[in-house]
């Protein structure tokens, strides 16, 4: 053994089980020093369990963790801290109510005076955190509440934190996942700085073009195995779907099938009462149409597709359906006027996670089960839920099953079966995708298309440009609130699309 | 297919354990005194829980929103009064309407009921409408309503004297039966069975009822989902209210007659016995059978222990622990899933 060990980290062997699932089954990670390491695979490959059996909140039951070629026994997060070893979460976790610099040293501020009477050394505190922001060049101030600043910033402040505990490992879990262009060149900027000191970072995300542009070394996952681990320079994104996937997707995207027809909906001059969301939107969608909506974040997409759905409110601008005006102030007027949402927070505003997948199918319509007396047939709404099931090949042991139990992209189909029983005319689906591991994506877009093929005028946000690529008929860019261009799906590109997103939507014409 | 079945006994299991610890329960005080096991303690009991049951089911409506009343309680003294004052006898010396003529029973019992169901809407209204937290809401009515309870029961010529000598017919609601002997059946167990039934049939068979459990569940994806939440929220705290008045109506009955006290604490009984019997105080979880043996154990230890002898004081001791521990359970459900 040399004395420059060429494995900052290594986990070797690692096997973890759990009553009826082999979680990680002789998994291996080898992290070289000073470099960028992706770790991939589809949800549920295990790449949360073995970063969890890393920071010792899950002991494997074999294998082994070497530091610096020396094995490492680490039981919780703070073991692991003082072997160097942070994480910065996919959902950040500060504490709002207090400063940056509070929150950086909590648990550990420096003291000043003698004991008993001991206090807080604010003074140090403030010195310290200067410096820490300066040695990264990250401009924040250290007094600033946490809860007053954007998540980009928040973010900052993690790997800040990290930093200060002297850490040589990082794992950064979805990292990119709320930030706009421009905070991700910022946050790759600092990483570049990180990597170049020798630290190394452990980089989870979904997105391939990120992954090629930032990492090093690619190990990929796939149901708990180890697949392999390549530099990532050798690895095209075809290459690394097709390894994760376990399978050749010689086409992402199935084929389109639909055929747009007359006129469903005609949005005209939509503007929010917000001053500063969306304003004089305007399109059409035609009937067996799939109308993609890009753009960044901020570019109150969400925000349009919600007042369409009644959920905000709108100053002036008018909605047409089927050539007549409709009124649409709530959910309920949208469902009278066959509109359905599928929103972008499936956790926070689409399931019910502690009821059954029976009750979270039926629950938009439960007019559908009234018996003459007014009482609801329940065997009447496993039949309809069982339905959605099959229709949808949503994987669970049966409909009485809690819909917490069920992974993303399984919910996303009870979710998808809930809102057709409301037998609507069009579909707003928000970020469909997000969250659902490859497999699960390939159906849900059979599912769309089928949709559109039979008559239903779909509008579906995406954040993922291959996907508003290969889904829509037509792809509406906004920026800024503003509707930036409409592309034809023959005249869209990549480079078109960005362009228009990035585009100052009050310059827009 | 193991792994289906094992999970399945489990969840048997852990839906009945409650019943389990019933008869445990049960059959322990039995050893201790073998006269526990007989057919008037178990009808004293069951007696004793009628009006619970019912003031429990009604709490069950607001808590299954993820809800809470405290106004309970307040609600019963001030329905228990208010029926109590229109039904005493004519010839009874210190009436509380010396000039009210006779009516039929049911006019003062469904005024009580009107008043409870009322007193909900309100509660309801504040919690949809102003988004203040329920706590705070049922707070502010339950402290008002015995004020109001208060002013009505000082009001000359009562001057807040119990109020009594109620009329025979009204009393018999309470404490009479069908049958006679060992094997009869009171009217009040016979309501509070009833009402059980009734409560079941709104929690599973209605829209009101999935819309219950659908915003305790996530009141997000309620609104999403086109459910017109405080509308429901609104009914559900009535039917709350209205449960609460009947209750009301029957302590008076049941013990024939009433003061402003009626009532006091109730409230935490109720919430007490909803979540011994699985009501999740997360919202969106909460059946009626396991809420009938809620009440039930809490019966079981106030007239079991005191019938062994222990201590009252010991007898809250208890409680206090049944009621710490089955909600750490109830919450490491949803802990252990992160």
């Amino acid at each position: 053994m040399t004395q420059q060990h060429p494995y900052l980290l290594e986990m070797q062997g690692i096997t973890k089980t759990f009553p009826g699932v082999k979680a990680l089954d002789n998994v291996t990670l080898k992290v070289r020093p000073g470099t960028v390491h992706a770790l991939m695979g589809e949800n549920g490959a295990g790449k949360s369990t073995l970063m969890k059996c890393l920071f010792g909140i899950y002991k494997p039951d074999e294998g082994e963790i070497f530091l610096d070629g020396r094995k490492a026994d680490i039981k919780n997060s703070k073991d692991a801290l003082r072997h160097g070893v942070s994480m910065i979460h996919q959902e950040l976790h500060p504490v709002p109510q207090r400063s940056v610099m509070e929150n950086i040293w909590l648990g550990r501020f420096p003291m000043k005076g003698v004991a008993p009477l001991r206090f807080i050394d604010h003074k140090k505190m403030l010195q310290d955190t200067v410096a820490l922001f300066e040695d990264l060049n990250m401009a924040i101030d250290p007094k600033q509440l946490v809860g007053e600043m954007s998540v980009s910033k928040i973010q900052s402040l993690e790997i800040a934190k990290a930093v200060s505990f002297h850490s040589r490992i990082i794992v950064m879990d979805e990292p990119t996942s709320s930030l706009t262009g421009n905070e991700v060149e910022q946050l790759f900027a600092i990483i570049n700085k990180l990597r170049a000191r020798g630290v190394s970072i452990i980089y989870i995300s979904h997105k391939m073009e990120e992954i090629l542009r930032i990492s090093d070394d690619v190990t990929i996952m796939r149901d708990g195995k180890y697949v392999g681990t390549w530099q990532a320079s050798e690895l095209t994104i075809d290459d690394i779907i097709t390894r994760m996937v376990g399978r050749d997707l010689s086409e992402r995207y199935p084929a389109r099938t639909n055929k747009p027809g007359d006129v469903m909906l005609r949005v005209d001059k939509l503007t929010s009462i917000h001053p500063h969301s969306f304003k004089d939107v305007s399109f059409e969608l035609r009937k067996g149409e799939i109308l993609g909506i890009g753009g960044l974040v901020g570019a109150q997409r969400t925000e349009l597709v919600e007042a369409l759905f009644g959920l905000r409110s709108i100053k002036s601008g008018a909605i047409f359906k089927d050539g007549k005006q409709v009124n649409i102030k709530s959910p309920g007027d949208a469902k009278k006027n066959k509109i359905a949402l599928l929103t972008e927070e499936r956790r926070v505003t689409g399931i019910f996670p502690v009821l059954s997948i029976t009750e979270n199918t039926a629950i938009a319509n439960l007019g559908l089960y009234k018996t003459k007396f007014g009482f609801l047939n329940e065997s009447k709404m496993k039949v309809e839920a069982e339905n959605g099931v099959q229709k949808f090949k949503t994987k669970t042991p049966s409909v009485n099953q809690l819909i917490r139990n069920l992974s993303g992209g399984n919910q996303q189909k009870v979710l998808l079966a809930r809102w057709l029983l409301t037998d609507p005319d069009i579909l707003l689906l928000d970020e469909p995708t997000r969250g659902i591991d490859i497999g699960a994506k390939f159906e849900i877009y059979s599912i769309i298309i089928e949709l559109a093929k039979q008559g239903k005028s779909i509008i579906m946000i995406s954040s993922e440009m291959p996907e508003l690529m290969g889904m829509s008929d037509r792809i509406m860019v906004m920026s800024e609130g503003r509707v930036t261009g409409i592309l034809e799906d023959k005249e869209a590109s990549e480079e078109k699309i960005m362009r228009l997103a990035a585009q100052h939507g009050s310059q827009a014409g | 297919m193991e792994a289906t079945k094992g999970l399945k006994a489990k969840n048997m299991f852990s839906q009945n354990a409650i019943w389990l610890v019933l008869i445990v329960l049960i059959l322990a005080i039995s050893v201790m005194d073998v006269n526990f096991l007989s057919i008037t303690t178990f009808r004293d009991m069951l007696i004793q829980s009628s009006t619970r049951l019912i003031i429990a089911l009604g709490a069950a409506f607001v808590l299954i929103t993820a809800g809470t009343d405290l106004s309970a309680g307040r609600v019963v003294g001030l329905t228990a009064v208010v029926s109590a004052s229109m039904l005493q006898m004519s010839d009874y010396g210190s009436r509380f309407f010396p000039d009210l003529p006779q009516m039929w029973m049911i006019i003062p019992i469904l005024i009580a009921i009107a008043i409870g169901l009322l007193v909900g809407l309100l509660n309801g209204f504040i919690v949809s409408k102003f988004h203040v937290p329920p706590f705070i809401a049922t707070l502010g009515t339950m402290v008002a309503v015995y004020g109001a309870n208060s002013l009505y029961f000082d009001m000359p010529p009562n001057n807040s004297q119990p109020i009594g000598g109620l009329r025979k017919d009204f009393s018999h609601l309470g404490t009479g039966s069908i049958g006679s002997g060992d094997f009869s059946l009171p009217y009040i167990v016979l309501i509070a069975i009833f009402v059980a039934f009734i409560v079941w049939v709104v929690f599973n068979k209605t829209t009101l009822g999935k819309n219950m459990y659908a915003i305790g569940g996530n009141i997000q994806a309620a609104h999403v989902s086109g459910i017109n939440v405080a509308k429901n929220i609104m009914w559900l705290y009535a039917i709350a209210g209205a449960l609460y008045g009947l209750a009301g109506v029957l302590e008076a009955a049941r013990t024939g007659g009433a003061t402003n006290n009626y009532g006091n604490m109730y409230e935490l009984d109720a919430i007490a016995a909803c979540v011994v019997g699985g009501v999740s105080t997360t919202g969106g979880v909460g059946r009626v059978k396991g809420i009938i043996a809620g009440v039930l154990i809490f019966t079981v230890i106030n007239y079991g222990l005191t019938f062994i002898g222990i201590s009252p004081y010991w007898q809250l001791i208890i409680k206090g622990l049944i009621i710490v521990v089955a909600v750490a359970f109830d919450i490491r459900k949803y802990v252990a899933k992160k």
